[in-house]
């Protein structure tokens, strides 16, 4: 009872967990426990035969946070930073330290250029992004997205909702603009010369 | 696998990787796995997540290739490879705590090195592919036993050591009341890791009903479908004898679904890191002077976390990456001695070149999904 110094009871009893759950209690002692203490020195050094590290070779110009005193002895190498996303990470790893919110807000920034530097690259190659394709969404069909959502009294089915949104709402807006820019194009070009007037279909 | 832009990715075609230090190996991946936290790349949470980037952290392979200075493993060698990439010397390795090494990612000293988790933790490609490049050979993977299959090494590599780990920070005594929000994979492990704690009872929070039935039969939990209940938190406080659980474990991170409000600021609109519904829920629903143990991931902008409710309630809160070599040997007795079943959650076995339609189903949890597994054409 809470209100009182007496601890309100289990329904069952250790005894009983013991014989109901298999492994129960392996790890009562809390010495058998991997991570306690937080901080155990490892002998062993899982494997490690070096003090220091050897260093990666750098090539190119690796950006790093400001909080390292150098750049850290092994890194990945994958998705150097290019074009005018490279130019806002660059700019966020050299102007701002961890603890600056522009510095992730810069990042965050960074990777919706960096999508829409690719996706309009990707027109210039023999694979374009395909939003249905990348998305998995045909799945719905195959995977029963109606009957793993009707009611099942699930909570993220409202917010889902905004998901085609989302996704498919920059690609419609895109799509409109090219569209809208090709038609104002072909009916300049359907224009008559500068001394004419307007041509007009006889009826 | 290539990410391609906030809920895109796709199969394509890249070098085989190439070793870059001399302590670097080369795996053939035969397995690896979509793990909840990949979620928050693929909906565009994680800053510096770049398009070209392969995920993937869960992953057990082949030793294709090795470096002229690795000396404890051999091409040909089966391998499970931790999801941390870490060094064994710095000052955090050499106490063990390995998800924190301070020689591996160049681009935060606020979070280690993680394959496959964009250049926020060190731009390395992960394993969600044919072929991987696996840093520190010598001293991230193990050698699989031969007593155990690629699908609970798998496992291992990230979802049960993370599960387990939670549990331990949670400083169950016995007879504890344990409550965990997320009966996702993590969720799930962590509940079932709680008994062998010691806990005297454990609680499941989720509002899918078959994750939650998962966490009746797999973690022997009692449940509760949040969605059910006006307040789940005063409902917890009913069960508990209005004293409230004497450990939480968050095991949702930064994409919960509890709040419409919070949903559409953060995963959204990216106006905060996250919404941190579950860890708040935690806050709230535990007995005052208790312990939550959050093992959902969080980024690193800023979320709207009760703060001042944990002061005022005298809470330990502990958190990290699971430094996941550490828990192995233990582990291992574990899943020997038949405690824990790992593969027992796997729900989808998706080859690789259908990696979008694997990413969609596990994001909007279609067709019962639990834990999909990936596996490489190569395998």
């Amino acid at each position: 009872m809470t209100y009182t110094s007496k601890r309100p009871p289990l329904t069952e009893s250790s005894d009983q967990l013991r014989a109901r759950i298999p492994g129960w209690g392996a790890d009562l002692d809390p010495k058998d426990r991997p991570s306690v203490p937080k901080l155990r020195w490892q002998e062993d050094r899982t494997g490690a035969h070096w003090e220091f590290p050897e260093r990666q070779p750098e090539r190119g110009r690796r950006e790093r946070s400001i909080e390292h005193k150098f750049l850290t002895p092994v890194f990945g190498t994958s998705c150097p930073p290019r074009g005018l996303s490279g130019v806002l990470r660059r700019l966020s790893y050299r102007k701002y330290s961890e603890g600056r919110a522009a510095h992730w807000l810069l990042l965050l920034a960074a990777d919706r250029v960096d999508a829409w530097e690719h996706h309009a690259r990707s027109f210039l190659t023999l694979r374009p992004d395909n939003p249905i394709t990348e998305t998995g969404v045909l799945s719905e069909f195959s995977r029963h997205g109606v009957s793993s959502r009707l009611g099942k009294k699930r909570a993220d089915v409202k917010h889902q909702m905004l998901d085609p949104v989302i996704v498919a709402g920059p690609w419609v807006a895109v799509g409109g603009l090219v569209f809208g820019t090709v038609r104002k194009v072909l009916r300049r070009s359907d224009a008559p010369g500068p001394r004419g007037a307007r041509r007009r279909r006889s009826s | 696998m290539v990410y391609r832009g906030p809920y895109k990715v796709r199969a394509e075609e890249k070098d085989i990787p190439a070793i870059e230090h001399p302590n670097d190996a080369i795996v053939r991946v035969a397995l690896a796995a979509i793990c909840g936290s990949d979620l928050h790349l693929y909906h565009g949470m994680m800053p510096d997540t770049r398009v070209g980037m392969t995920f993937g952290h869960e992953f057990v392979g082949v030793v294709e290739d090795v470096g002229p200075d690795v000396r404890n493993l051999e091409r040909g060698d089966r391998v499970m490879v931790p999801f941390n990439i870490f060094c064994g010397t710095c000052w955090y390795c050499a106490r063990g705590l390995y998800s924190n090494c301070h020689n591996v990612n160049p681009n935060a000293t606020a979070v280690g090195g993680i394959y496959g988790y964009s250049n926020t933790t060190g731009g390395y490609d992960g394993g969600q592919a044919e072929y991987v490049r696996v840093p520190f050979a010598d001293v991230g993977p193990s050698v699989i036993p031969d007593w155990m299959d690629d699908e609970d090494a798998v496992l291992l590599t990230d979802a049960l050591a993370t599960g387990y780990f939670g549990a331990q920070l949670g400083d169950i005594v016995e007879g504890d009341v344990v409550v965990v929000f997320g009966a996702g994979p993590v969720g799930l492990y962590a509940a079932k890791s709680a008994w062998l704690m010691g806990a005297g009872r454990v609680i499941v929070i989720d509002h899918l009903e078959y994750r939650l039935a998962k966490a009746r039969t797999f973690a022997h939990a009692e449940t509760y479908n949040f969605t059910e209940y006006d307040d789940i938190v005063v409902h917890l406080k009913k069960i508990t004898d209005h004293l409230g659980a004497d450990v939480a474990i968050d095991a949702v991170g930064a994409e919960a679904d509890g709040n419409l409000i919070q949903h559409v600021t953060s995963a959204k609109l990216k106006l905060q890191g996250g919404s941190p519904v579950a860890l708040n829920w935690a806050i709230d629903s535990v007995r005052k002077g208790a312990t939550i143990s959050v093992m959902g991931a969080y980024g690193p902008i800023f979320s709207a976390v009760k703060f001042g409710d944990a002061f005022n309630k005298g809470l330990t809160l502990r958190m990290n990456q699971c430094p996941v070599k550490r828990q192995w040997p233990r582990l291992f007795e574990h899943v020997r001695n038949g405690y824990l079943k790992p593969s027992d959650i796997v729900t989808h076995r998706i080859p690789l070149e259908h990696i979008a339609e694997g990413y969609h189903i596990f994001s909007a949890k279609l067709d019962g999904c639990i834990k999909p597994l990936i596996v490489a054409s190569s395998s």
